[in-house]
């Protein structure tokens, strides 16, 4: 067996969480043993007005951080799709909101997964958790981490300060899960 | 092994440093290494240490200069331009023989450039930057774990040598988050600060300058220097070597850029070309002799960087025309791709198979 590579960027509006989600992901598979690097968007091919973030994970030591072809991509608005969508790997997972991306996605090559996840996020309470059900997805697909350590990562993250903020962000994800099993 | 922490290379280098004894923080914001100090002065009051955001770098260098030359681990950190405003204040400091630690998460230049990653201050680094005949102990870290390791050398080679180290670091080091653990080692026996200003109540008195009217004694004094910097080619090289045994071409990159090559090397093993990396660690003293070696066992080099040619020179003299020497470089804050530095190392091997 090969060992374990995945790639994932993570692209949106600002405030929507995108970095957010990134950082439990990344946090996760570190709690799991894993090689793992997280960019926030910073350098030449993250302009344009969206927030974003690159996650790698392997069981090898990680080489370039930064992606030209993510096998994964989780996309929270329309010029994300615009932007990514090409350059998704054959063969690869492409995750969408589906709330806010009014865009049909082009590829016939890789796999889609449709989230409405304002919609969702709205249902458990609150429309900022969005980001959550997308997450929750994600992992749903790819199995890439067991869904306790996130939720570590989020107690972790969200730190005594947001504490109140945990069970919702929970559900959200927990629904995001539901919807990438289907 | 300790725990591991998920931390962002800015912060990492910053705890790195107070995990290393460094009590004294002096510097000035810029982008994008904001978060050292935005850390530093969080970090510093609690261990009894001092932050303080001078007016300018060129204070702050200063700042780093008093606190240097009183015994204290200090460090400063800054991005290219606010690296160049410091650079008279680093000669001073090399001048008079002090230790401290600089950091440089460089950004796009010439000028105010960019904010985005570069390699373009290779050549203040490594080869002056201020004036005189004097040298930095130049470190450079291509993932956040060695950022840490490198920062808590930093300040151990800076005591031995009594000479400031600058850990030269892309903006993408700066950004990145990746686990970290901050390993303790014991302290190396390092040698006794007696020459530092603490006051002189029972002993005699301490000089520190720079000043030396009488060039027979500024001769000497450069000599010595001299003698100091040889010291650290003998002893302080560092370079990795990676899948350079069965190499046909050797990849010569530090930083990111060696980090990126990495992936451009699968892809080519995968082509079935063997491809190495010769990723040089310390750039001042740079190793020469993997250098020369390499090049009696490859046709063809390649030096990649973020920059439009600057280690290209320090490899040209290690290889000393023993072989092809090629150049692939982005700048401006664009940063090499995987797929460019294969499809560059590609179209070398097959020209020289035609």
């Amino acid at each position: 067996m090969s060992p374990f590579y995945e790639d994932v960027i993570i692209a949106g509006f600002g405030g929507q969480g995108i970095l957010f989600i990134g950082k439990l992901l990344a946090y996760a598979v570190m709690k799991e043993g894993r090689n793992v690097t997280w960019i926030p968007s910073y350098g030449p091919e993250m302009r344009g007005g969206t927030a974003n973030c690159t996650v790698v994970v392997s069981d090898e030591e990680i080489g370039s951080p930064v992606i030209t072809n993510p096998r994964s991509l989780i996309i929270m608005n329309n010029p994300s799709l615009e932007a990514f969508e090409p350059r998704l790997k054959t063969g690869g997972l492409l995750v969408v909101n589906t709330s806010l991306v009014t865009l049909q996605p082009k590829r016939t090559d890789v796999n889609i997964v449709k989230v409405p996840a304002n919609e969702i996020a709205i249902e458990v309470g609150n429309d900022k958790v969005a980001n959550m059900v997308m997450l929750g997805a994600y992992i749903a697909k790819t199995k890439i981490v067991v869904k306790e350590n996130i939720l570590e990562a989020l107690k972790k993250v969200l730190g005594k300060e947001k504490e109140e903020l945990f069970e919702l962000n929970k559900i959200a994800f927990e629904k995001g899960i539901e919807i990438g099993n289907m | 092994m300790g725990e591991k922490v998920l931390i962002s290379g800015n912060e990492a280098i910053a705890e790195a440093a107070v995990q290393a004894g460094c009590r004294f923080f002096f510097g000035y914001p810029i982008t994008p290494q904001n978060k050292i100090p935005e850390y530093m002065s969080k970090r510093l009051p609690q261990v009894g240490g001092c932050f303080v955001q001078a007016e300018s770098e060129i204070a702050a260098i200063y700042m780093v200069f008093g606190a240097a030359g009183a015994g204290a681990r200090v460090m400063t950190s800054s991005s290219s331009p606010g690296i160049s405003l410091k650079m008279e204040g680093i000669s001073y400091i090399a001048g008079a023989e002090l230790p401290c630690v600089i950091v440089n998460v460089m950004r796009g230049g010439p000028g105010l450039g960019g904010i985005l990653p570069s390699q373009s201050d290779y050549f203040q680094a490594t080869k002056g930057g201020g004036h005189g005949d004097y040298r930095l102990l130049v470190l450079a870290p291509s993932t956040v774990q060695e950022a840490v390791d490198l920062i808590m050398d930093a300040f151990d080679l800076a005591d031995k040598y009594r000479n400031p180290v600058m850990v030269l670091a892309d903006g993408y080091i700066g950004q990145m988050m990746e686990p970290v653990e901050f390993k303790k080692s014991p302290p190396p026996e390092l040698p006794p600060k007696n020459w530092a200003i603490t006051g002189a109540k029972g002993r005699p008195r301490n000089l520190i300058k720079t000043l030396y009217l009488n060039p027979v004694e500024l001769e000497k004094h450069n000599l010595k220097l001299q003698q100091k910097y040889l010291e650290m080619a003998k002893n302080e090289v560092r370079v990795e070597n990676y899948m350079t045994e069965d190499a046909e071409i050797i990849i010569a990159a530090y930083g990111t850029t060696a980090r990126i090559t990495k992936t451009a090397i699968k892809i080519l093993r995968e082509k079935g070309i063997n491809a190495g990396l010769v990723r040089p660690i310390t750039l001042f003293p740079f190793p020469y002799s993997t250098f020369k070696e390499i090049a009696e066992k490859v046709d063809n080099i390649l030096v990649v960087e973020m920059n439009m040619g600057q280690m290209l020179e320090d490899v040209k003299i290690g290889v000393c025309g023993r072989a092809e020497i090629h150049f692939y470089g982005r700048t401006g804050g664009m940063v090499p791709s995987y797929d460019e530095i294969a499809v560059q190392a590609e179209k070398i091997v097959k020209e020289e198979a035609i």
